[in-house]
């Protein structure tokens, strides 16, 4: 992996002429976890997508930039809630799929070590049909974590997950991912509270920073402090509901 | 799928079917019953392989060879767009029109053998194959395209890698729409001008008031269709449980 990059989103989007957000400005410090937070349909999948440099229906006017001034889209990394695992496919052929569509040859160690890590020891030879939820989820990240690109994109990435798979994931996920410039987009305050080195609360107004724990990411899901601080973004959010 | 109920069904059609014909006394070269009409079968059995050998082979080659070219033209639109706006409103077109009535130019064209017959079949089944296959290709679920994209995968490795493979089951779908129609098309070649096959038998019954042959001919070429689609929907639906 290159050396992660800062990157600064700046801009705003409309549909049609209706203005999805409002002009904001958005910075994902180098090698660090920022969670984007906010309720459904305020454009954070817009927002993940402008960077992603993939369709998104809106206008977009404003500039997406990489502190080391090289290209952002070619060092992105992205992963959905939607596993987008082919379901023709093995595991070993999912994870690998990056190498297949650029006609590379495959890096078997480096597959064989995310295998292990990602614990899909005994699922290399299965369908995605074979697998349950965080299996599935587990497989995606390793095909993520395959493509060794310094930014990911995450767009809820563990919101289909049972409570405990998710909360294992994010453990999972952390860790696998240190040292890259990490976005993740999420909806759920606990998520952002356990996993932002900064946290973002996105609305129509714009972004509020909320100052996270000060506790090393993965924070503790019992620990007072990310109680406090996902009670906080919780109590943010039904502000801006209501 | 249970075996019996559609052997209770048939077997109590020919009860009705015989209780009808002995019933109204109704001569037999008008409508001979399934007794006479399992005598003909049993007697003409040799002519009647015969025969049903010949069209089965059109049947299969037709198949292929329509199923081969379906697949070629869905590839060829699905990858240049050039190729959609061009060929797509003719494809349609021709949709529009009576193949069968090119059966007559067909046995001109290509003679009183098998090929006038395959090119019918061909005719027949291009069309479903093609647009089957060619609308998977159209409606390969977004997520994949957008996950391809990020990682700057090559446009025909997408193609191969992705977009075909999503799209087998469609596929699957119009080849078992080809194992209906092959049937009716090598048929039709054949009623058409042919002295082989079993609609050339079924023609050449009825002009000799042979009518219990002719139904056992059009029985024989009933069972033989649906054993096809039977074999076809088996091979398909592997293909995509394999591939999906
Ligand atoms: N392709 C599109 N065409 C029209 N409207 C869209 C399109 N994509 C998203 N939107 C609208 O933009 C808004 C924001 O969408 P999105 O970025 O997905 O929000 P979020 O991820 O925060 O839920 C939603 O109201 C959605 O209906
Ligand atoms: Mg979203």
């Amino acid at each position: 992996m290159t050396l992660a990059p800062s990157i600064t989103f700046q801009g705003q989007a409309s549909i049609e002429g209706r203005q999805l957000f409002a002009p904001l400005t958005l910075c994902l410090d180098a090698g660090r976890w920022t969670c984007l937070l906010g309720g459904s349909g305020v454009g954070k999948t817009t927002v993940l997508r402008l960077m992603a440099d993939l369709p998104t229906g809106a206008d977009f006017d404003g500039s997406i930039v990489a502190t080391d001034g090289l290209p952002v889209v070619d060092r992105v990394a992205y992963m959905a809630q939607d596993d987008l695992l082919m379901p023709w496919a093995s595991v070993e052929k999912n994870i690998t799929l990056g190498a297949q569509l650029r006609g590379q040859t495959v890096d078997v160690v480096r597959m064989e070590r995310l295998i292990t890590r990602c614990g899909l020891q005994d699922h290399r030879t299965k369908k995605p049909s074979e697998l349950s939820g965080g299996q599935r989820q587990r497989v995606a990240l390793a095909r993520t974590l395959m493509e060794d690109k310094p930014i990911v994109l995450l767009d809820e990435p563990f919101s289909a997950l049972d409570a405990q798979t998710r909360a294992a994931m994010q453990n999972m996920a952390a860790e696998l991912l240190q040292g890259r410039t990490v976005m993740v987009v999420t909806h759920d305050p606990g998520e952002a509270a356990r996993l932002g080195h900064a946290i973002q609360v996105m609305t129509p107004a714009g972004l509020t920073a909320v100052t996270p724990p000060t506790a090393a990411v993965p924070r503790a899901v019992d620990a007072l402090e990310t109680l406090t601080c996902q009670s906080q973004l919780l109590t943010l959010l039904m502000g801006q509901a209501a | 799928m249970k075996v019996w109920p559609p052997i209770a069904a048939t077997l109590f059609a020919l009860f009705v079917w015989q209780i009808i014909v002995t019933l109204t006394g109704v001569q037999k070269f008008i409508l001979p019953g399934p007794a006479l009409v399992a005598e003909a079968w049993w007697y003409n059995r040799a002519v009647i392989a015969e025969h049903t050998l010949i069209t089965l082979i059109e049947i299969l080659l037709g198949m292929a060879i329509g199923t081969a070219l379906g697949i070629a033209t869905a590839l060829q639109l699905a990858t240049s767009k050039v190729a959609r706006t061009l060929v797509q409103p003719i494809l349609v077109f021709t949709q529009a029109l009576p193949v069968f009535a090119l059966a007559p130019i067909l046995t001109l064209w290509l003679g009183f053998g098998l090929w006038s017959k395959i090119a019918m079949a061909v005719l027949i089944i291009y069309f479903p194959v093609t647009s089957a296959f060619f609308d998977g290709l159209m409606r390969t679920p977004s997520g994949y395209l957008d996950l391809a994209k990020t990682m700057q995968a090559h446009p025909s490795r997408v193609l191969w890698k992705i977009r075909v493979p999503a799209a087998l089951p469609s596929l699957g779908a119009g080849v078992r729409l080809a194992a209906v129609y092959a049937p009716i098309g090598a048929v039709i070649g054949e009623w058409v001008g042919a002295s082989r096959g079993l609609g050339a038998l079924m023609i050449m019954s009825n002009g000799r008031a042979k009518t219990d042959l002719m139904f056992a001919a059009m029985l024989t070429l009933g069972v033989m269709s649906v054993l096809l689609y039977v074999c076809v929907a088996k091979l398909t639906r592997r293909l995509g449980d394999r591939e999906t």
